[in-house]
């Protein structure tokens, strides 16, 4: 019995993700091997085995492999599936897009987004927006799952020293081709693995106000900014910022709430934060439900009194 | 061109869910039932490509319970032309969907599918990629923007970190993301007309589908409660508490 993680990195480094996949991926028991499929990727690979309890990298090279098209990825995965009763991707828009269509090939279900590996066979998942948590069996034979990186600590990155595989790479399906990519700019660190995160809302008003109100907190916390849909969705803040049920799922020691009511699709994103602060105006918000710290009053003038006196 | 649009009758976004006292599922009796929000953007935006003369057929189609005709009559309402519901009381999990949905489409041969990209119920996120998957075809996940000329579909999407655009031979596969468009409002007199499009009904037998559920719930219970908050009354007094109580600064 072993496990195969596939690696989720840029072709130079392993992106945080894959550490918390391979500690899911240990809990299943059995072997821990990672797989990384890409172009000119020997330096992600060099990265993998690194990382601490991976017995084995396979690396497959190849230029069809080079953006993580699904239906390329998928084919690496499913030639490398056979000797493997679990494989795993990490919770993420990629991890997401090619673990079921793994599944499907093997006639197998997928398990979403787990959060704790109960034994080889069983685990748990949130449902309803993290309304309910759910333990489940599966009686295939082998488990494809996505692992929610917020439920599982982080592999340390280095002190491991797996063997490095080269393993033949599946030929172009030709069913897709990559036409571009266009990457926010941030110098903040990345929200997913962010300690503390600063998320705005409607109440901002305008995404010059977002900027200019929370940026600085952010900055003297060393914090990620974060939106609701309806910062959002209004234009405030780009769509990779949205916390929630349908954007990033987060889980810092801190997050702080400003001018966000905390719909359930918000909460479902960031209630396993470890401290929560909400600041608004209205003493009704649903937010104030959650907040360990809630702060009844104007955020524009709240948040540069709160970054004064930091 | 066809397109097929698969739609969930699930519980309306804005109820809190309770859970089971006895731990077996959560209690969803007498709670107000909707279309699943991202099937709603995938039938708005396969009647906005037949409205841009992209598509010819738009075919809506729901798998579960009697009562998902009502999903379809929603999806008629906004424009779909017809709608199949494979009726089935059984419990079906993404991979038996994917199944049914490849029967109808063997039998439909539309040139596109436009999913959701999860169902705020089970939020499991696969439906699509599995039905591709069965069938062969490309897929594009959370789409934020989609164009069909000429054989192949140009699918702008949603991924950590910004956007990407992929480029798929038809037939294929788009699941939807939520700023992919706005569904609009159905008015009165298309609910009214809904009512007389046509609504087959087939059963998961006659399509030759088994299925049975892979994946067996065992215990379905309240996530962890957090600590009552405490109000803070000024920003001097969280910076304190933060500092010497959460130690969180």
């Amino acid at each position: 019995m072993s496990a195969l993680v596939i690696a989720e990195h840029d072709n130079r480094s392993i992106k945080g993700a894959t550490l918390n996949a391979v500690t899911a991926a240990a809990a299943c028991g059995g072997e821990v091997h990672v797989l990384v499929a890409g172009a000119n990727a020997a330096g992600a690979a060099e990265a993998a085995s690194r990382i601490a309890g991976v017995a084995k990298v396979l690396h497959a090279d190849s230029p069809a492999l080079a953006e993580g098209l699904a239906e390329n990825l998928a084919a690496q995965v499913l030639a490398l599936a056979p000797g493997y009763s679990h494989l795993l991707f990490p919770s993420t828009a990629s991890g997401k897009n090619v673990a079921p269509r793994v599944a499907a090939r093997l006639d197998v279900a997928q398990l979403s987004d787990i959060t704790r590996v109960v034994s080889a066979d069983t685990f748990e998942r949130p449902i309803y927006a993290g309304n309910a948590i759910a333990t489940v069996q599966s009686s295939d034979a082998v488990k494809v799952i996505t692992v929610r990186t917020t439920g599982f600590d982080a592999a340390p990155a280095s002190g491991g020293s797996a063997a490095i595989e080269s393993v033949a790479a599946v030929a172009d399906a030709g069913l897709s081709s990559f036409v571009g990519r266009e990457v926010t700019k941030s110098d903040r660190p990345e929200l997913t693995a962010a300690k503390v995160i600063v998320s705005g809302g409607r109440a901002l008003g305008s995404s010059e106000k977002f900027g200019e109100v929370l940026t600085p907190l952010a900055e003297k916390l060393g914090a990620a900014l974060g939106a609701s849909r309806a910062a959002v969705d209004a234009g405030y803040a780009p769509n990779d910022w949205q916390v929630g049920q349908t954007g990033k799922i987060v889980a810092p020691q801190l997050y702080v709430a400003c001018g966000i009511s905390g719909a359930i699709q918000h909460l479902a994103g960031m209630k396993d934060s470890k401290v929560i602060v909400a600041i608004n105006k209205d003493p009704e918000a649903p937010i104030f439900g959650v907040a360990d710290y809630a702060l009844e009053a104007d955020l524009f003038q709240a948040v540069p009194e709160l970054i004064e006196r930091l | 061109m066809k397109a097929l649009v698969p739609v969930k009758r699930v519980v309306d976004y804005n109820v809190k869910v309770r859970v089971k006292s006895d731990g077996t599922g959560v209690d969803i009796a007498n709670v107000k039932m909707s279309m699943n929000p991202f099937d709603e953007i995938a039938v708005e935006e396969a009647v906005r490509l037949k409205e841009k003369g992209a598509l010819s057929e738009v075919v809506a189609v729901s798998c579960g319970v009697a009562q998902c005709q009502e999903t379809l009559r929603t999806a008629m309402a906004i424009g779909a032309d017809r709608g199949i519901l494979v009726e089935t009381d059984a419990e079906l999990q993404p991979l038996a969907v994917a199944k049914l949905l490849k029967a109808l489409v063997d039998k439909e041969a539309p040139q596109l599918v436009i999913l959701g990209k999860q169902a705020i119920d089970d939020d499991c996120n696969q439906t699509g990629q599995m039905l591709a998957a069965l069938l062969d075809w490309p897929q594009a996940t959370f789409a934020s923007k989609v164009e069909v000329a000429d054989g192949f579909a140009t699918v702008t999407r949603e991924v950590d970190g910004g956007l990407e655009t992929v480029k798929l031979r038809l037939p294929a596969i788009v699941t939807t993301d939520l700023r992919l468009n706005e569904p609009r409002y159905v008015t009165l007199p298309n609910i009214m007309k809904a009512k007389k499009k046509p609504l087959e009904n087939v059963k998961p037998d006659a399509l030759g589908v088994d299925v049975a559920p892979r994946v067996r719930t065992l215990k379905v219970s309240e996530p962890a409660k957090r600590g009552a908050g405490v109000k803070v009354p000024d920003v001097a007094t969280l910076v304190d508490k933060l500092k010497n109580e959460a130690k969180v600064l």
